[in-house]
């Protein structure tokens, strides 16, 4: 993997993991790095891992009893899938938004509150503003201003979307994952939620999950590509999509397979 | 062309049975609530709701038997309630994978199916024998006996509807478990989990056999829990069954009560849980 740079901080190194669902081996010896303050793309076809990848980063497969990562994810240095590894800390600095917009059922407000008054004790006009900020920040205030009190299950797609993001920045993570977050949403929500995570870049380590080449084109800085639970190259977007080293991944990236 | 005839001939004879099937059903239905209504009305005044029930020949009401009915039901539910939905929330979250969730819904099944005689012969046993007398709370013990399954079933299904996704963005938050339970899974279930505890309610309300070994019955207004208490069901029963008119009346209103309030508990859950799928 020549293609790593030595001289950029990296916020997450991903160093020979592996990953089984039971005893099926999902992903083999991937190693990666995710750049401070850059978005990373994650792309390949549908089964090749790279949903399974995002999930270890968070530990969101701990979840679910028959999944297993071995190797090292280092986050600044230290190994999250130690067994020691407090999951509910991890999760608030390595914040997620999914594939389908998930809004909890409550009010607007709440669901970005939620989240904030579990970590921090704050005064009320506090709060209030770290919401208004959270959704200012996630291009949602403008339209969701005047009805905070009305149920987040009421907004479009696109707008639940927005709120999910506004959640998840609304703590203040450190690395915020994306799975595949425009898979459900039309063409003017995607753009909408692509220029947000190029604002978000500049407080956050970004990875994103796309099936969509145009778009990790788009909004991503490095690129990897993975097959069949390999990570089969990795390196700057532009090198990825012009002149990628590996013939898979030119096949794939042209449309020749995937 | 035939056979397109043949089939529309054969989709009209299986209409027909499935309408008349529906029909027979709802007939019976019909003609229950009919019966109740017209032999039950006349009896209904307000001497219903403020006098005892009374000795044969004499004016009386149901009040002793109302008030009893609301204390060994409301009690019950609420012993029955919390166990249900702890035991179905276990199942559902913490042990959707165990061992022990299987074993627990295979007996939690047979309880469901449990005739409630059984139940008042337990409760009898291991409670009134004991005591060496009948008792209100022996009655609610009963009733929450049989609370239990209907809202550990209601419960366990409920939560199992909620999408993992819900519960996957709560934990994303870095939220710990049981606050992902609580404030987001519950919320989102909470129409199925309230129809839940609404039907077994009313389940329980009109449930004779148990409070016949349990509460027994009491001709005079008791509040008391550590004596026999008197009970719609039981007091229909005793009534129903006398070669008395007016009891046999005062029978037929109470049954017209319970019949009524299982009704509108039952069109309670169905406009909760109609009220869930809108949204």
């Amino acid at each position: 993997m020549s293609n790593f740079r030595h001289d950029l901080p990296q916020k997450l190194s991903i160093k020979n993991l592996q990953f089984f669902y039971g005893e099926s081996l999902a992903l083999k010896s991937i190693n990666m790095p995710l750049y401070s303050h850059k978005v990373t793309a994650l792309i390949g076809p549908s089964g090749c891992g790279k949903s399974t990848l995002l999930r270890v980063l968070n530990r969101m497969y701990d979840l679910y009893p028959k999944q297993r990562a071995e190797g090292e994810v280092l986050l600044d240095g230290k190994n999250i899938l130690e067994p020691t590894q407090d999951l509910n800390l991890l999760r608030a600095r390595v914040g997620m938004v999914f594939q389908k917009p998930t809004p909890f059922p409550m009010s607007i407000f709440d669901n970005i509150a939620f989240g904030i008054k579990l970590y921090e004790k704050l005064h009320k006009h506090e709060l209030e503003h770290r919401v208004e900020t959270a959704l200012k920040g996630a291009a949602l205030w403008n339209e969701v201003k005047d009805k905070l009190h009305t149920s987040g299950l009421a907004l479009s797609g696109g707008q639940q979307q927005r709120l999910c993001i506004a959640r998840t920045v609304a703590i203040h993570p450190e690395v915020i994952l994306f799975d595949e977050p425009c898979s459900a949403l039309d063409p003017i929500s995607t753009a909408k939620v692509e220029e947000l995570i190029d604002e978000l870049k500049e407080s956050y380590t970004i990875a994103i999950v796309t099936h969509n080449m145009q778009q990790a084109a788009r909004v991503s800085e490095y690129t990897a590509f993975m097959y069949l639970g390999e990570l089969i190259e990795f390196g700057l977007t532009s090198h990825i999509f012009t002149t990628p080293d590996q013939k898979q991944t030119q096949n794939y990236i042209t449309g020749r397979f995937g | 062309m035939s056979l397109y005839t043949a089939r529309r001939r054969k989709n009209a004879i299986w209409i027909g049975l499935c309408y008349a099937a529906t029909a027979f059903g709802l007939s019976w239905l019909l003609f229950i609530l009919l019966a109740l209504l017209f032999q039950g009305i006349p009896g209904l005044m307000l001497d219903t709701f403020t006098q005892m029930t009374p000795p044969p020949g004499s004016a009386g009401g149901l009040l002793n038997a109302i008030v009893g009915s609301l204390i060994v039901t409301v009690l019950g539910v609420l012993i029955g309630t919390p166990l249900g939905l702890l035991a179905g929330t276990y199942m559902a979250e913490y042990g959707r994978h165990s061992r022990l969730s299987t074993v627990v819904r295979f007996i939690n099944d047979i309880l469901l199916s449990a005739p409630s005689i059984v139940i008042g012969l337990f409760v009898y046993q291991i409670l009134v024998a004991r005591m060496g007398h009948f008792s209100g709370i022996a009655g609610a013990l009963a009733l929450a006996i049989i609370v239990v399954p209907i809202v550990v079933r209601t419960t366990e299904d409920m939560l199992l509807l909620v999408p993992t996704t819900l519960a996957e963005a709560a934990s994303a938050l870095g939220l710990p478990r049981a606050l992902v339970i609580t404030k987001v899974i519950y919320k989102a279930a909470r129409a199925g989990l309230i129809t839940g505890v609404l039907l077994a309610i009313a389940r329980v309300s009109g449930e004779t056999a148990p409070l016949l070994f349990t509460a027994l019955n009491n001709q005079f207004f008791s509040t008391n829990l550590n004596a026999p208490m008197a009970s719609l069901p039981v007091v229909i029963f005793q009534f129903a069954l006398s070669p008395y008119k007016d009891w046999q009346g005062l029978a037929w209103t109470g049954a017209l009560l319970i019949t009524m309030t299982v009704l509108a508990l039952s069109i309670a859950a169905r406009v909760l849980s109609a009220r869930k799928t809108d949204k």
